[in-house]
Order: C-alpha cells, then sequence, then structure tokens
C-alpha cells in the first residue's frame, strides 16, 4: 500500500519538476498530498488494529520509514502553505526536489516498510506530541534551507566570494554524496537495515574501495564534480532569476520558517521530549547524542535570531546559518540514528 | 584616581560579558565540545572509546589522544568541570546581557504613545490616507468604532482642524524574550538544585528480595529510608518473536516494617514514594538461581475442576483426582526446537521458558514433554487434562531506575516559562498606532500611521482592513 503511494507521489515530484509554472504542477502536488494524508490515515488505523492501543498511542511515527514519510508530508504542507501565501510557485522547484530525495533515500537504502511492534519505551501519549512537533520543526527548517540555499545563489555575484563557494561546495558535496550513495546501492545490491547499510557499506565502492585506483578515481571524481558546482554555479542562478523570486522574498520565507520552526522544535522537540524521557528513562536530559545534537541545532538557529535580531544581520551571513543549522537537523535526524548510538536509536530500524 | 581606576576595570569586565561576541564563542565551545561527547562514549569502558578513536585516527594514535581526552574530562564531560563553567559563563552573559539591554527596553514598554504631526505621521513606515464625505463631527464616531474593532485602546486629543486618535498595544510584548532568558536561567537553577539534593541511582531487585538501598553508578550505597520489594517480575512477547511487548514488575513499598504501598510498574508508568522514583530500566536472569525457582503450574482437569501447584525443580506431583504423577527434570530459559527435532536454549534471557515434565502413571512412564509458558497449545496433555505454566518464580530480578530530583518542577516550570516566552517573542509584537482626522475641503481626511517592532506584514493587512471598513461604514450611513 505504502510503497505505491510513495511511488505516485515520487513521480509526482519528478512532473513537477518538468512543470516548474502551471496549474498541474500544484494540482498534481495536491492530489500526492492528500493521497499521502489517506495513506497515513490508513497505516495508523492499520497500527491501532494490529497493536490494539489507543488510537492515540499508534500514531505511524515509530521507525525511520513512518518517520521520513511524516516528514515528507509535512514538508509538502509548508510548501502549499507557502505557495498559497506567497502565490509563487518557483519555490516547489527546490522544496519538492527536497521530499523527492528523501522519498529515493527511502527506497535507495531499504529501509523496512512493515508495521513493526512497538518496543515498551515507546507506548506513551508522548509519542505523538513529541514526534509530530519534531517533525513539522524540521520541515519548516528544511524549508528554510531551500529558501537560503537560493537566496544564497540569487544573491552572489562573485566566484571568490566566500558564500558563494560555501553554496557551491554544499551543492557539491550534496551530489557526491548523493552519487556514492546510489553507486554503492547498485553495486551490493543488499537490502539491510540502514544502519548495517552505513557500517558495512557505505562508500565502499568508492572512497573506501579495496582497490587503490578506484579510490583515487573517487576523489578525483568528487574534486571534479566540486569544480564543476563551483563553476558553473552561476547557471542555476539564472535559473532562478527567471522564476521571478526576490531575494527579498527569500530572506523573508527564510526567517519566517525559522521563527515558526524554532518555537515548536524548542516546545515539542526539547520540552516534550525531557518530560517523557523523564516518564520513561527517569533523567529529563541525560545528554543522550540525539539530546545533544538536538541542543546543538536550536544552538544554531538561536545563533541565527540573535544575529538577525541584535545584531541585525541580513543576507547571506544569516542565510549561511540557515543552511549550517539544515545540516545539523539532518545529522540530528539521521546520522545520530545512523552512526552514533544512544538511547534514540528506535528510528534506526 | 583609585576609584576610576577600578570602576574602569568593572566596565571592562562588564562589557567583556555584555558582549554578543562572548556568546557566541560560548554557543561555538558548547556545541563543539558536545560533538565530541556525542561521538566518544560517555562513561564507558576504556577500551570502547580507544577501538572509537583507533577507527577515526589509527591505531598508532588512539592511546595517545585517548589519554589526552581523557585527561581533560571528555570520557565524562558533561560532568565535568569546564562544561559546568561554560554552563556558568552562558548564564553569566545571559544575565548581563539582558540586564544591559533592559534599562532601553524597559523605557519603550512604558512610554506612552504621544499625538503626532501629520508630516510625521506620513513618514512612518505604515501609513495610508483616505477621504471621507463630511466635516470632522460628522465621521468621527465611524472612525472610533472602527478603531474599537482592532481593539485598540485610543487616547483622543481635539486639534484645531479635527481631532488625532491614538493607542498602542502589546507594548508587554517586548519583554518576552526577558522571559525567555530568564526561563533558561530556571532550568539552569532547577538543573543545580537536581544535582545537588537529588541523585541518580539503580537498583537491581531480584524477584522477592527486599532493599533499603539504591546504588550509585559508581556502587556506593544510597539509603532510601524505607524498603522496597519485588514481589513480581514478568515479560510479555510480542507474538512468535522475541520482541518484548511489555514488562512489568510487581513492586512493594515496606515502611518501619508495615507495607504501604503496593504497585505495578512498566516502561512509561514509574512509582514515586516520598520523592523517589522507581523507573522500569531492565531485566535480567539470575544465573546462580536458575534451579532455586519455583514453578506456578495451574492444573485444570477434565471435569473442570483447578488445582494451583507450586513446585520446585525435581518436585514430583500428583495431578489431583487421577493417579497420574509428573516429574519436573529439566528446565530452560528460552528454549527452541531445532529443525532435528532437538531442544536447546537460545538466549540468556527468559525469552521461551519451557519445563520438561515426565508423567507417570502406577509407575510407568506415560509421557513426557516440554511445557512453554508462552504457548498456551503446549499445555494440553494428551489425556485431556491441561498444566497452565503461569511462571517460574524467583529467577528473574527487574532492573529499576531509582531516582531522587527536586528539581525537576523547577525545571518543568523553566520549561512552561519558556513555552510563553518564545510564543511571545515570536507570534506577537507591539503595535502603535496613529489616527488622524482633520477637515479637508469641507470633507475630512483621515491619516493612519503606524509602527511595530515585528511582523509587520500582519498588521499592514490590519490597517489595510481599516481602510476599507472606513469607507464601507460611510457608504452604510449615505
Amino acid at each position: 500500500m505504502a510503497y505505491v503511494f510513495a511511488m505516485i507521489v515520487y513521480i509526482t515530484y519528478l512532473a513537477f519538476k518538468k512543470n516548474p509554472v502551471g496549474i498541474l504542477a500544484t494540482t498534481v502536488t495536491i492530489i500526492g498530498f492528500l493521497s499521502q494524508t489517506l495513506a497515513l490515515i490508513l497505516r495508523w488505523k492499520e497500527t491501532a488494529d494490529l497493536s490494539g492501543m489507543s488510537f492515540l498511542r499508534s500514531a505511524p511515527l515509530t521507525n525511520l520509514y513512518e518517520s521520513l514519510i511524516f516528514f515528507v508530508w509535512c514538508l509538502i504542507l509548508g510548501y502549499l502553505i507557502i505557495e498559497f501565501k506567497f502565490r509563487n510557485r518557483s519555490f516547489g522547484a527546490f522544496i519538492t526536489p527536497v521530499a523527492a530525495l528523501v522519498l529515493a533515500f527511502i527506497d535507495l537504502s531499504g529501509v523496512s516498510k512493515e508495521i513493526q511492534p512497538l518496543v515498551p519505551a515507546l507506548k506513551s501519549n508522548w509519542l505523538l506530541a513529541h514526534v509530530t512537533m519534531s517533525f513539522i520543526s524540521y520541515a519548516a527548517f528544511a524549508v528554510s534551507f531551500s529558501t537560503g540555499i537560493m537566496y544564497l545563489i540569487v544573491t552572489t555575484e562573485k566566484k571568490n566570494e566566500p558564500s558563494y563557494i560555501f553554496w557551491t561546495l554544499t551543492f557539491g558535496i550534496f551530489v557526491i554524496v548523493m552519487a556514492a550513495m546510489g553507486i554503492d546501492f547498485l553495486t551490493f545490491k543488499v537490502s539491510v537495515r540502514p544502519e548495517v547499510f552505513v557500517r558495512s557499506y557505505l562508500f565502499k565502492s568508492t572512497f573506501l574501495n579495496t582497490s587503490g585506483a578506484v579510490k583515487l578515481l573517487s576523489w578525483i571524481a568528487s574534486a571534479g564534480i566540486l569544480y564543476l558546482s563551483w563553476r558553473y554555479g552561476s547557471v542555476l542562478k539564472t535559473v532562478i532569476t527567471k522564476f521571478n523570486v526576490t531575494a527579498d522574498m527569500l530572506d523573508e520565507i527564510t526567517y519566517k520558517s525559522i521563527a515558526i520552526g524554532f518555537p515548536i522544535f524548542t516546545l515539542g522537540g526539547l520540552i516534550f521530549g525531557a518530560v517523557w524521557a523523564e516518564q520513561a528513562w527517569g533523567v529529563y536530559w541525560s545528554w543522550d547524542t540525539k539530546e545533544t545534537w538536538s541542543l546543538i541545532t536550536w544552538f544554531i538557529y538561536a545563533f541565527y535570531l540573535h544575529g538577525r535580531m541584535i545584531r541585525g544581520w541580513r543576507g547571506k551571513k544569516v542565510a549561511i546559518v540557515a543552511v549550517v543549522g539544515f545540516m545539523a537537523v539532518i545529522f540530528t535526524y539521521l546520522g545520530v540514528n545512523l552512526l552514533l548510538s544512544g538511547l534514540h536509536s528506535y528510528g534506526s530500524q | 584616581m583609585e576609584q576610576t581606576k577600578n570602576k574602569s576595570f568593572v566596565d571592562k569586565v562588564w562589557d567583556f560579558f555584555a558582549s554578543v561576541k562572548l556568546a557566541i564563542v560560548i554557543f561555538a565551545l558548547i556545541s563543539l565540545t558536545s560533538i565530541i561527547g556525542t561521538v566518544l562514549e560517555q562513561r564507558a569502558e576504556p577500551a570502547t572509546n580507544i577501538q572509537i578513536l583507533s577507527k577515526l585516527f589509527g591505531e598508532s594514535l588512539a592511546p595517545g589522544l585517548y589519554n589526552l581526552f581523557n585527561k581533560f574530562g571528555f570520557m565524562d564531560m558533561y560532568h565535568s568541570w569546564w562544561f559546568t563553567a561554560l554552563l556558568v559563563l552562558f548564564s553569566v552573559n545571559i544575565i548581563i546581557c539582558s540586564l544591559e539591554r533592559l534599562p532601553r527596553i524597559w523605557k519603550l514598554v512604558r512610554e506612552p504613545v504621544e499625538p503626532m504631526s501629520a508630516d510625521r505621521l506620513r513618514k512612518l513606515p505604515m501609513s495610508r490616507e483616505v477621504v471621507l464625505k463630511g466635516k470632522p463631527d460628522r465621521v468621527r464616531d465611524t472612525v472610533k468604532e472602527v478603531i474599537k474593532s482592532t481593539r485598540f485602546r485610543y487616547t483622543e486629543v481635539q486639534e484645531e482642524k479635527g481631532c488625532q486618535f491614538f493607542a498602542q498595544k502589546g507594548n508587554y510584548t517586548r519583554l518576552g524574550v526577558y522571559l525567555t532568558h530568564f526561563s533558561i536561567l530556571i532550568i539552569l537553577i532547577g538543573a543545580i538544585v537536581g544535582i545537588r539534593l537529588g541523585f541518580s541511582g539503580y537498583l537491581n531487585l531480584p524477584e522477592g528480595a527486599v532493599s533499603n538501598v539504591a546504588f550509585s553508578h559508581t556502587n556506593k550505597e544510597i539509603p532510601l529510608g524505607f524498603s522496597i520489594r519485588c514481589d513480581r517480575f514478568d515479560v510479555d512477547f510480542y507474538d512468535n518473536s522475541d520482541m518484548p511487548k511489555e514488562y512489568r514488575s510487581w513492586l512493594t513499598i515496606i515502611k518501619d516494617g508495615k507495607e504501604v504501598l503496593t504497585k505495578s510498574i512498566v516502561v512509561n508508568d514509574p512509582l514515586t514514594y516520598e520523592g523517589i522514583t522507581f523507573y522500569q530500566a531492565s531485566y535480567g536472569l539470575i544465573n546462580e538461581n536458575i534451579d532455586k525457582g519455583i514453578f506456578v503450574f495451574r492444573v485444570i482437569l477434565k471435569d473442570g475442576k483447578t488445582a494451583d501447584l507450586n513446585l520446585r525443580w525435581g518436585d514430583t506431583f500428583q495431578i489431583p483426582g487421577t493417579d497420574i504423577t509428573g516429574k519436573i527434570i529439566n528446565f530452560s530459559p528460552a528454549l527452541k526446537i531445532g529443525e532435528n527435532g532437538q531442544a536447546f536454549t537460545y538466549a540468556d534471557q527468559m525469552n521461551n521458558p519451557a519445563v520438561f515434565i515426565v508423567f507417570y502413571e502406577a509407575g510407568k512412564q506415560k509421557y513426557s514433554g516440554w511445557i512453554m509458558k508462552r504457548y498456551p497449545q503446549t499445555w494440553q496433555l494428551p489425556d485431556g487434562n491441561r498444566i497452565e505454566f503461569l511462571d517460574y518464580w524467583g529467577v528473574q530480578f527487574t532492573g529499576l531506575q531509582v531516582r531522587k530530583d527536586p528539581g525537576v518542577w523547577i525545571v518543568y516550570l523553566g520549561c512552561i516559562a519558556i513555552s510563553i516566552g518564545l510564543f511571545i517573542s515570536f507570534f506577537t509584537n507591539h503595535r502603535k498606532i496613529w489616527v488622524e482626522v482633520a477637515e479637508e475641503k469641507n470633507n475630512s481626511k483621515v491619516i493612519i500611521g503606524a509602527t511595530c517592532n515585528k511582523n509587520r506584514a500582519s498588521f499592514e493587512r490590519k490597517i489595510e482592513r481599516m481602510i476599507s471598513l472606513l469607507s464601507k461604514r460611510q457608504e452604510g450611513q449615505k
């Protein structure tokens, strides 16, 4: 069920990218969104039926697959709100690819799509509040990331400007990691749990290959990608400016989505998390890896807000902070689960 | 002379702490050191971290790096003196930064709105004009109503060519950011109270055992002031899997020799007594007790009669009303039957408790087999009687997290305050509005001027609405 629907949504986004302007794109997104909503509700009901738990406790948010799907849902919802508020469709070209990449990641990494039984620690009413709010804020941060990168693309002029180098490098590294993961997947064709995949297969076909030549080739290729992204980054700028997006608007959306995401993250992610941790583990704060990384993320966004409000920073400086902030979000969410150990390892199955 | 020198030193210290740069440095330091803290496992065996380090930096560097990190307390860094110092510095920075800006903000909060000239109104960041038919006396009430509908409480002044209304709203919302900062301090204070006056420990309590102490993480005894007994512990698994669905301990609190409280706890539902909370954390099998437990059976006879039996390993028992006897000869905490029919133990937890019983009738062996607690179909005997395997009591311990934290309510108070503070800071604003009504060629010119400190767009929409409302009202009057 969920697989078919994911495919639909995925294709939807591809279609979207090809028609960046037009009612079709919006319609397709809305249809995708509605079908996803329906799928979410169905899965929720199925979980409730299977586990025999109350409806509130059986929210489908208990493993990596479910949480990623929910993240995509929040992101698309956020995007639709922006589209209707700002009457501008061009952001779709940047936000829907993030959603598409997440869905691609789900398919590529072979995350288990089964409805899994809950471990005792997750049986709590806090699950719904803590996880939904965390993901709503992640989605808000993802929006700020997209618009932040767009802002940098639009405003940078010279190739030796630090912010230009920053965004082209970010973009390049992103492409490299995705490509390397794709190659890994195609080479090994294994479907194992993501953390096993990361530990035993990640980059084994490229950077960590046993053959020195392949290793060298991979590094040369990535250097090439970085160079290309740096050399031809301005092409993207021309593309975006065609969509009639102003830098001010981007700056404002970046700020607004952080202004929405930050309080939600504080309340839902940190505070509800603390209350729940106090109930389940007996400590509201235990410097668990996920908690620590959430705090780091919180600091980065707090830094963004202070920079903007007290020092009056606008533009490139804060846009970079917004981009870095979302990298911390990604690490908090995926990196911690897949690479580090800790109490919060539910999401890795 | 001495005085001024002294003062300038204090000033310097003050400026140092009031600087945003310091805040940034502290943010960065806390973040960077925390990253190291998440990579290195905290309070772990040295070998674990040496392994992590050698993975990252190669085996030759690992021991040296380990010693270096260890020297600076990175192996338990969140409790090290310098991390505490960073947090203290962070608090001082928050306090001083707030104090530094407070007088200015306080002035903005308390400052009353003053009437303004039309020219200045036109220069405000938000300014709109509309001409209404009729002299100011006639439109005045309409204007008043419209301002009232936006829930501003206005002051009115008469001017030579008409009148002016002015108002402000939400001036106290400027303090939201202080509430936010202040609540961070409350949370830190709560944490300190918890650390100073509370404790955190654990207690592994075997079924049937009583304890009046818990143990700290360094294995020191912590007296509880009462005793706690584990009456029973049980794990429920999901069907046909080894994934625990729920584990539950039945606990009794004994104070001065009297049983005062009995409660069963599960994960997410702890027991609290006299400020000390017991959380279900883990469980395990006590290997040296494996042959000392008590089997709890319920025999259900063909005719529906039942009998409860409590037996030990090696015991022989009689099925009531028959001449069939059973002898318990083996037990496995986690039994699995292999493909070739061979039974073996596959885990060192009670994943599938099974007991092997041989039945005799009139001294002759009749049948034998494994009876498994998790699988009722194995309870049925060939002769129609049924032996329910309810428990093998006394061989498991319940792992309890024991904690006393009188600071937790302070922390929660801080959490509530920070939520309110953030809400105020992000979703409310301080708005000022001036509405000037002046005569112009026998008609009235209404100028609306306004300022606000954030979320300007929504205020602009509101003013837009006021303008359209004004025109509409007037049309209605005609």
